[in-house]
């Protein structure tokens, strides 16, 4: 199966691993991922915030890219996820922001390509049954909070793929690598990123509620589907906090046996190898 | 226009009925259904740090207090988490809303003494107009530069570099595409 690839600007840089873990992952499932030709910031939260135009303008333009490319859009990034598909929402279901859209990006709108958050792809397209087949060396004992964030499911009619209050794909996908998801309310409460530069004393109360709310829980580590929250819960982590935040795709990576795997977790801020030395996983 | 005098605990405040109008008109949202449950604010952490839960700003809004909502700290710390939306009983989208009045609030250039989210964005959005793609390791720079604040995460900012997070080379060009988007949008940056 191939599919257009939208990695995002922070996968080129603070969220470096996520890219290479997803692409590395798509391949050991048989999924092609061809990077967008040309693709653009998708306008993230700041356009949104100051201009109603830019923020249709600038995700269209990169729908549109897609569209000549034929294929559907895979997404890692939950914010850049959040923006395109939102976009994409709008014109598909509204004839006045269809027309805004496709004036301010200069393209004929058709609606023929879909776009997917790749946990989404995971889940609906692969299937945790064969997810579950190609696990060589099961989590088994590692228990997880699954931290799915606040971008990747909501709004309900805009990413239908998981339930909006309590989403369970994450939970699935840590089981199905042999993992022990846990139980806990933080699931998609926002973590902050968004103010971690202007107002980073409000977020290290969020990001320190999470982690502990995470501990409470029972839980070795958490994980993550967004390059924003995994930086901002390590980078805003209370300062004695040493609890590990893995990409989804990293444990995926991990339980697949690929050799890649701990040159991804090397750029954690936290390191994550004591943990994984304790359930037999470094090496 | 009507106007009046509102005397709330935060002092006296001009009323303008234009305001509510203006403001339902370009966030799409259906606001004179809010009747005041709070579930939005119960379910909002990063207001707590404002100067007005979710649902006050929705009031005040009602009353057509403008000045007050759009200078506001309330709105710059609305992070887009929908979680107000997604619980609202009567389907209001609050997250639309707040938008509304960052875009609002921006394009008058309004901003709460201190407040940084108003330059961060606007730096955020010229490094797309720039080079179509955002580089992390300028914006933040810049926003430190910026903000005289250039010491605050060094630490931090060293720790990304070392691990190949912050590259100092961008793979980025100049694009036509995106300039055109931002001439056609009025667009600031």
């Amino acid at each position: 199966m191939q599919y257009s690839y939208y990695p995002g600007c922070s996968l080129e840089a603070t969220g470096v691993e996520y890219n290479l873990s997803t692409r590395a992952v798509a391949g050991a499932l048989g999924l092609e991922l061809v990077e967008l030709p040309g693709w653009t910031c998708c306008g993230s939260s700041s356009a949104h915030a100051v201009n109603k135009d830019l923020a249709l303008g600038l995700a269209a333009h990169n729908i549109a890219l897609a569209q000549e490319q034929g294929r559907d859009l895979v997404v890692p990034c939950s914010a850049c996820y959040t923006r395109l598909s939102k976009a994409d929402h709008e014109m598909r279901h509204d004839p006045e922001e269809r027309a805004r859209g496709e004036m301010l990006a200069g393209f004929s709108y058709t609606g023929e390509i879909q776009i997917y958050s790749f946990l989404e792809v995971v889940r609906v397209q692969v299937g945790m049954e064969r997810v579950a087949q190609t696990v060589r060396r099961p989590l088994t004992g590692l228990k997880l909070a699954c931290y799915y964030g606040c971008l990747l499911v909501r709004p309900p009619e805009v990413r239908p793929f998981d339930r909006a209050e309590d989403p369970t794909s994450l939970d699935e996908l840590a089981a199905a690598l042999g993992a022990e998801p846990v139980p806990w309310c933080y699931k998609t409460t926002c973590c902050g990123a968004g103010l971690s530069l202007t107002r980073p004393e409000v977020v290290e109360q969020l990001v320190a509620r999470l982690l502990s709310a995470a501990r409470e829980a029972g839980a070795d580590a958490l994980v993550s589907a967004c390059p924003l929250c995994q930086n901002n819960l390590e980078m805003r982590r209370p300062a004695q906090e040493d609890i590990p935040v893995f990409y989804f795709t990293e444990l995926m990576g991990l339980a697949f046996g690929l050799g890649e795997a701990p040159g991804w977790l090397k750029k954690h801020l936290v390191d994550p190898f004591p943990l994984l030395q304790r359930f037999s996983l470094a090496g | 226009m009507a106007t009046a005098t509102l005397h709330l605990p935060a002092g006296a405040i001009t009323v303008d009925a234009a305001f509510r109008e203006e403001v339902a008109r370009l966030s799409g949202q259906p606001l004179e259904l809010c009747f005041q449950c709070q579930k939005c604010a119960s379910g909002c952490y990063p207001t707590q740090e404002g100067d007005y839960t979710p649902n006050e700003i929705m009031r005040l809004i009602q009353y057509g207090a403008r000045d007050a909502v759009l200078r506001s700290r309330t709105i710059w710390l609305c992070t887009s988490c929908e979680t107000c939306g997604l619980r609202c009983p009567n389907g209001i989208r609050i997250a639309e809303v707040m938008d509304t009045l960052k875009q609002m609030a921006a394009a008058r250039g309004i901003a709460p003494a201190g407040e940084t989210g108003p330059l961060f964005h606007n730096l955020f959005l010229s490094e797309i107009r720039a080079a179509g793609r955002v580089h992390e390791t300028m914006l933040m720079l810049k926003y430190k530069l910026k903000t005289g604040n250039l010491f605050a995460d060094m630490k931090l900012g060293w720790q990304l570099f070392r691990r190949g997070k912050l590259p100092l080379v961008p793979r980025l060009k100049k694009d036509p595409a995106v300039r055109r988007i931002f001439e056609r949008a009025g667009g600031q940056g």
